[in-house]
């Protein structure tokens, strides 16, 4: 029983692992990272919602966050994802533009789409704290 | 048809608090859905897959703007052929109204049936849906999109359906969709829960000698996403009958849909409709084209 609850805990956390190895770790979510905001900065469908970021600031705390919902050796040490949007009065459709911004930069840095989806299955839920 | 009318009112009503809140600012067509995420033209004409209406609402448009499609569908049977033509908006990411007209042409078939060769048979179609829950691709995983429908069917052979055995040319279909992309496996479900008295969809009317009453049909999807511009699926949907005589037999499909922009969409399927009008083995082709926004 107890060898059968270590097998399971093992895979459990191999496949925790694997998203993070699997996006191409720091390097890639680097990469990832520098897309998704030079398209993002660009986009004049949300430019002007990154008017008040510090840019740079930004990119080390998406990295952070990026790493950490896939499981990296890293910590988040942002505010929450409430709390970092409020007041910008974001909008569905703002949420779609940064997404495909994201599966560009990802198309970009070779991630494959299967494992784009799996990203952006732990981003997902997280939507109802940053749309208003 | 008093019923029908009453119901379909009920849902306009349901509408007036679409309108989205005040803070929420409208902006023109923006098609700011993620693509894929609108599905394709239904036989009905509603978005959903080739057969099955999902909880999807027609068109790209987001919570502050609104989309319309165009679509046209082929089906070519074993014994006969269904075309559809229709129009579709959605409004808010929250209310689609559509529009299709469905004709099958009975071909050779028709002789044998009595009712002339190459006989047509019109149906009109217009839909409603209304989303009352959930995101297809946001949110909790547990919570799928769910939206509420009906379709308001006028068959333009009520003699000819009549003559099968129908009660009427006309007949209201009400279902419950719930459709939900699992990201972590790119697989799209939806599962739709139907109450009708169409036999065929209401291409051979509604009803029949013995019963008029509404049956539940059973109808389900799902579509794998090998890439953003492509999506495999297969559909099942089962087909109360009330025309003894005629028999119907439950649909399955299987598809490939293509997104090369969020303007254009292509489906091909084999579809395989069972029995129709007492012709066995009604398989055969559907292609469909949508442009939208």
């Amino acid at each position: 029983m107890r060898a059968l609850a270590l097998a399971a805990l093992l895979a459990a956390s191999t496949a925790r692992a694997a998203l993070y190895d699997d996006l191409g770790g720091k390097p890639s979510i680097e990469r990832i990272t520098s897309g998704l905001l030079r398209r993002s900065y660009a986009d004049p469908r949300i430019a002007s919602t990154f008017d008040q970021a510090d840019r740079e600031r930004l990119h080390v705390l998406l990295v952070a966050y990026l790493c950490q919902v896939s499981d990296g050796p890293c910590r988040y040490p942002g505010r929450s994802m409430h709390a970092a949007h409020e007041g910008l009065g974001l909008r569905p459709r703002h949420m779609n533009a940064l997404v495909e911004n994201l599966q560009d930069a990802m198309d970009e840095a070779g991630v494959p789409f299967a494992t784009q989806n799996r990203l952006l299955a732990r981003l997902a839920p997280s939507s109802t704290e940053i749309i208003e | 048809m008093q019923s029908s009318n009453a119901a379909l009112w009920v849902m306009l009503a349901c509408c007036v608090p679409c309108v989205p809140v005040v803070h929420a600012q409208v902006v023109p067509a923006d098609s700011g859905r993620l693509r894929g995420t609108a599905g394709v033209p239904s036989i009905e004409g509603a978005s959903g897959g080739g057969v099955v209406p999902w909880a999807t609402i027609a068109g790209y448009g987001t919570a502050d703007s609104v989309g319309g499609t165009l679509h046209g569908t082929v089906v070519r049977l074993s014994d006969f052929k269904l075309a559809a033509v229709g129009v579709a908006v959605g409004l808010f990411d929250r209310a689609e109204l559509s529009y299709t007209r469905q004709v099958l042409d009975t071909g050779r078939a028709g002789q044998g049936l009595g009712i002339g060769r190459g006989t047509t048979i019109r149906l009109d179609i217009v839909g409603l849906k209304l989303r009352l829950a959930g995101d297809v691709v946001y949110g909790p995983l547990w919570l799928p999109q769910i939206a509420l429908g009906v379709q308001y069917k006028v068959n333009e052979r009520a003699a000819l359906v009549g003559a099968f055995g129908a009660r009427s040319h006309q007949g209201t279909d009400f279902y419950v969709s719930a459709t939900k992309l699992l990201l972590d496996h790119s697989v799209l479900l939806n599962a739709t829960i139907r109450l009708t008295r169409a036999n065929e969809t209401g291409l051979l009317g509604f009803g029949g000698p013995t019963s008029d009453s509404y049956r539940p049909a059973f109808e389900a999807s799902i579509a794998w996403l090998p890439r953003r511009s492509i999506a495999l699926g297969a559909e099942v949907r089962t087909q109360p009958n009330a025309l003894h005589a005629t028999r119907a037999g439950t649909w399955i499909d299987a598809f490939v849909a293509w997104f090369p922009t969020k303007t254009v969409t292509a489906t091909l399927a084999y579809v395989d409709l069972g029995t129709i009008a007492t012709r066995k083995h009604q398989s055969g082709v559907q292609l469909s084209a949508q442009v939208g926004f």
